[in-house]
């Protein structure tokens, strides 16, 4: 049974980011392919949120539009990702100019990235502590001189050994572990707030696995940041988040606090998905749970519910036809006929 | 018994290499209309003569520095094509006979005319050819890119140069094929040493400026040898240096293939070294090799044109684009009389095709290299 | 790192050998040797040699010896600066190149430098803004470079600026400063008149390398290093220009590797259209008139200069990749 940390209570966090309603296209000539269907989130201040979901879902391609990283032929089509909502200081950061000096201020200053490929994510051609330190002097007035001093105090923190020494490192002198971390180390470098881990994990093996979810529990809770957390892995999001979403075919079929979500899951797919995690105590020779059939290509999305194809409770006439109402913002639920009479919110707004 | 249809997917399943590297190559429509366009000029270069006008070697002052005529294809609404006869006319200050198209003089032109005699092919004797007038004096004709100093039909030369020019390359890319498959295929299988020694021996030859060192090499042919002999010396030095470039092409392909599971699996079945090479290998890469090919014909060519341009390269009385652009090397004549420039239009467009086409064939053999 | 460097002088060295051995080759190749044509010269003169002349000048050449002698004495005199007599000019080899190789050379650096100052940057424009009108224009700069032979292009400039502009389009130097001795005026003369010829020289490579380069920025613009780069803030200027510009510069400099042979061999022909006092001329007559000493040293030193060029710019690839700068090795 996972342990539940002690964790920021709801109602007091402030809330960071809110992304309503997003929707990404990608445009090629065959016609324009959506990626994502309406996609809303919050993220609060100390506080994880889970995202999974199988691959092509659009978990990568959410934290991309967050932070207006998408290449051409994508694009938003529409919503609205806010920044600081309900401040004086709010900005709608799907409506900046993505090149302009307002979006590469909140880039690494407000919102920073964990890469999921370490071996990939650091360019080969400059020390670890040149890339660091750049991304540092990016958002503020430091020296080189500085900067780097700043720099080897951040690689102690995120655990490297010899932190002196390994800042004139070259990526590929480095093993996969400590490149995540010195991938850690960048997304902090200039001290953002906000976090997203796009499968920071995924390219490692079980034990440095640990290790880094560790480390990024220990700072997250340290700096109070808010994390997204982007994960195919269940056991994942079992051992870090606070807040889960389950995303499917380009839209958050479920939301809800981690142990709700595990404990009662509402939607069929969060259902199926916890059923095929492989169970140390099963019955020997019991047959490995799988979810029938594969996800669509976004470009042929089903009518009515995108899951309705391979959902094990569909209700016929009504599933393939008519989509399922979305889940109201900030509030458990899920998306889905079955649980929407059911849907209680199990907590209140939160309020800035 | 019903015939079976295939799906798209069956087809795409069931295809060989060889298909599969066409049905890509089809769709680079660039590359498809160069394909075109270079076996237009190979059909040209094999129907030559039948395509000339004129006796490419017949020389008559009369006819000197004719501009290119058009035919014109009606006379007074009538469907009637014309060219103007030549009229000599004695110019004032020098009392030399110059001739001029005179437009009075009106001569018909038709299809398969009786011209020059050659053989046809190289074997059957004919004196037809595709379009020319159907009598006139002597010095009349059809000059459609203008005659050169001596009076010779440019556009007749150009067609009879296409022949030289692109067998030159060909004659040049076979050579170098053979060195560049052989060395690179030894380097790429047998690794370690003579690897080592034979990619040396490729990179100190293409540290060598090519130019002075072909120079001094065709300089030094004898000047008794024959058109034939100074022709297969030429192909022979102009090969010596592209061959790198296909064994470097072969090398690495075979580098790659060597730990493929299917040449291992071939090994572990017993199979010898010759039979897993041609068998199970040469295919893989035989697109590489066409495209690497197609890549190098140019080279030749332009490499054949400068030296004959330079004169070390073919002689007179052959004929190549090179020669064809000898004469006009200078400016002030090539003012009086720019279509000697002419033989510049095909090598642009034959080094153009054979560039898109061998871009073309390397995408399609391999997307992803 | 000093492996990488040790390697590439011996190789340099042995190139070097092998060039002295070819041209040596090509100095004996005609048939007949050095005495026979200075006598076939002098008899066009009108004046002859005895038999026992004939034999005497041999026996001071060392022609009598066996070849492998003649070449060991040929190469102990080049390594001393004695590169023998022009037959034509009757005149030590060296005074009749004069300044034509330094010209070469020039004129080669110079296309060398406008190919590299010209590609990069066009080449890094046409790949980060795909498909605008400066793409285009790059790219069809890049078939005419393609499709066009260098001595073609010098060719048709010189029909153009000779028709329309009535220019000869050609030449080094203006005539005065042609013979003059070497002066600060005349330097910048020089500098004045460099750019045609070098441009011209230069089309080829230059579309060639466009083209490379912007395969490979398009290539790894779409890595996730870029990604991280852009995510750290930083402007798309810098993060573009730092990143994959500089993962693109390893395959353009092993494309330039050997840009520099290519482009003193085109120097000679297109000099010789566009009436360079470069050596490419003086390499014509000499082989049509088959005077060996001068035909030969030309070459051999062509390709030694050549070899040393391709050498300083191996060494600035090494210096741009770290990855062989510490490990020996890409």
């Amino acid at each position: 049974m996972p342990q539940i940390p002690m964790v920021e209570p709801v109602n007091s966090a402030r809330h960071a980011l809110s992304v309503r309603d997003l929707v990404v296209d990608f445009v090629q000539d065959t016609g324009a392919v959506r990626a994502l269907d309406g996609v809303s989130l919050d993220l609060h201040a100390g506080r994880v949120l889970g995202v999974v979901g199988e691959s092509g879902c659009g978990k990568s391609v959410t934290a991309r539009a967050i932070l207006r990283l998408i290449d051409r032929p994508g694009r938003i089509a529409s919503g609205r990702v806010l920044l600081d909502p309900d401040t004086p200081e709010q900005q709608d950061l799907a409506a900046l100019d993505p090149e302009g000096k307002a979006m590469r201020a909140v880039r690494g200053g407000r919102i920073g990235l964990i890469f999921q490929e370490p071996m990939t994510a650091l360019s080969v051609h400059y020390t670890v502590g040149n890339q660091i330190v750049e991304a540092m002097r990016a958002h503020s007035d430091m020296s080189k001189a500085e900067a780097r001093e700043r720099v080897v105090a951040l690689l102690r923190e995120v655990g490297i050994p010899r932190p002196e020494t390994r800042i004139d490192a070259y990526p590929f002198q480095l093993s996969g572990g400590l490149r995540q971390r010195v991938g850690i180390a960048l997304a902090l470098a200039a001290d953002p707030q906000i976090l997203i881990a796009d499968e920071p994990t995924t390219a490692l093996d079980v034990t440095t696995q640990a290790q880094i979810l560790a480390l990024l529990r220990r700072l997250q809770r340290t700096k109070g940041v808010a994390l997204m957390l982007i994960t195919h892995d269940m056991g994942v999001i079992a051992q870090m988040a606070d807040d889960v979403a389950v995303m499917y075919l380009g839209r958050v079929v479920e939301f809800a606090p981690v142990a709700q979500l595990f404990a009662a899951p509402q939607h069929p797919y969060t259902r199926a998905l916890l059923r095929s995690v492989p169970n140390l105590r099963a019955t020997p020779r019991e047959r490995l749970a799988t979810i029938g059939g594969a996800v669509p290509h976004p470009g042929a999305r089903p009518v009515g519910c995108p899951f309705h194809p391979r959902c094990p409770e569909i209700i016929k006439g009504r599933c393939e036809t008519v989509a399922p109402p979305e889940i109201p913002p900030g509030e458990r639920g899920a998306s889905c006929f079955h649980a929407a009479g059911a849907a209680k919110p199990s907590r209140a707004e939160a309020t800035a | 018994m019903t015939a079976i249809v295939l799906s798209n997917d069956d087809r795409l399943a069931q295809a060989t290499q060889l298909q599969l590297t066409w049905w890509r190559f089809r769709r680079h429509r660039l590359a498809v209309v160069s394909l075109v366009i270079v076996a237009l000029f190979y059909l040209g270069a094999v129907f030559a003569d039948f395509l000339a006008v004129a006796d490419p070697h017949a020389t008559d002052a009369r006819r000197s520095f004719i501009p290119p005529q058009m035919i014109s294809l009606f006379d007074n609404g009538a469907f009637s094509p014309h060219v103007s006869g030549l009229k000599g006319v004695r110019d004032p200050k020098t009392f030399k006979l110059v001739y001029t198209p005179d437009p009075a003089r009106k001569l018909p032109v038709a299809l398969f005319v009786h011209g020059y005699p050659y053989n046809l092919f190289g074997l059957i004797p004919t004196d037809r050819h595709l379009v020319g007038i159907v009598d006139g004096q002597g010095v009349d004709g059809v000059f459609l890119l203008g005659t050169d100093q001596l009076g010779r039909d440019l556009f007749s030369r150009l067609i009879v140069a296409t022949r030289i020019s692109l067998s030159i390359g060909l004659a040049g890319v076979a050579f170098s094929l053979m060195l560049g498959i052989l060395l690179g295929g030894i380097s790429g299988l047998y690794g370690g040493t003579v690897d080592t020694l034979i990619q040396r021996v490729i990179e100190v030859v293409r540290s060598i400026p090519t130019i002075p060192l072909w120079m001094g090499l065709a300089a030094a042919l004898p000047n008794t040898w024959s058109v034939t002999q100074v022709y297969f010396a030429i192909t022979l030095i102009i090969s010596l240096v592209s061959w790198t470039e296909l064994a470097r092409v072969t090398r690495g392909r075979f580098l790659a293939l060597r730990e493929e599971d299917f040449v291992i699996a071939a090994e572990l079945a017993g199979a010898g070294q010759m039979r897993i090479i041609l068998r199970h290998m040469l295919p893989s890469f035989a697109s590489h090799i066409i495209a690497a090919t197609s890549l190098a014909l140019p080279v030749m060519i332009v490499s054949e044109t400068s030296l004959s341009f330079l004169g070390l390269g073919l002689r007179p009385p052959a004929i190549s684009w090179g020669i064809l652009l000898q004469d006009a090397q200078n400016v002030q004549v090539l003012a009086g009389a720019p279509w000697l420039l002419s033989a510049a239009v095909p090598v642009i467009t034959v080094i153009l095709a054979f560039n898109f086409l061998g871009d073309g064939v390397r995408d399609a053999a391999d997307p992803y290299g | 790192m000093l492996n990488y460097v040790a390697r590439r002088l011996v190789l340099a060295l042995i190139t070097c050998a092998a060039i002295s051995v070819l041209t040596f080759i090509i100095i004996r190749l005609p048939p007949g040797d050095f005495v026979d044509a200075y006598i076939a010269n002098l008899a066009v003169g009108g004046s002859t040699v005895s038999a026992d002349q004939a034999a005497a000048m041999r026996r001071e050449y060392g022609l009598d010896r066996p070849l492998v002698v003649q070449y060991g004495l040929w190469m102990g005199k080049v390594v001393a600066g004695d590169f023998g007599v022009s037959m034509m000019w009757k005149r030590p080899v060296t005074e009749v190149i004069g300044d034509r190789l330094w010209l070469t050379m020039a004129v080669s650096f110079a296309a060398l430098l406008l190919t590299w100052l010209i590609a990069l940057p066009i080449g890094i424009y046409s790949a980060a803004r795909q498909y605008s009108i400066g793409d285009y224009i790059a790219t069809t700069l890049g078939f005419i470079g393609l499709a066009i032979p260098n001595f073609l292009l010098a060719l048709i400039l010189m029909y153009l600026g000779f028709r329309y502009l009535g220019l000869s389009v050609g030449g080094l130097f203006t005539p005065e400063y042609a013979q003059a001795a070497w002066s600060w005026g005349k330097f910048w003369d020089l500098m004045v008149h460099l750019p045609l010829p070098a441009m011209v020289l230069a089309l080829a490579g230059t579309a060639q390398l466009i083209r490379i380069m912007r395969a490979n920025l398009l290539d790894e613009l779409r890595k996730p290093y870029v990604v991280t780069a852009r995510a750290k803030g930083i402007s798309e200027f810098r993060a573009v220009l730092k990143y994959p510009v500089r993962a693109a510069l390893n395959p353009f400099a092993s494309s330039s590797a050997y840009l520099f042979p290519y482009l003193v061999s085109g120097s000679i022909v297109v000099s010789l259209v566009l009436g360079l006092p470069t050596v490419g001329p003086l390499l014509l007559q000499a082989l049509v008139a088959q005077d060996m000493f001068l035909a030969g040293t030309i070459v051999l030193l062509l390709g030694v200069l050549t070899v040393i060029g391709t050498l300083i710019s191996d060494l600035l690839l090494m210096w741009i990749e770290p990855r062989i700068r510490l490990q020996g090795r890409a």
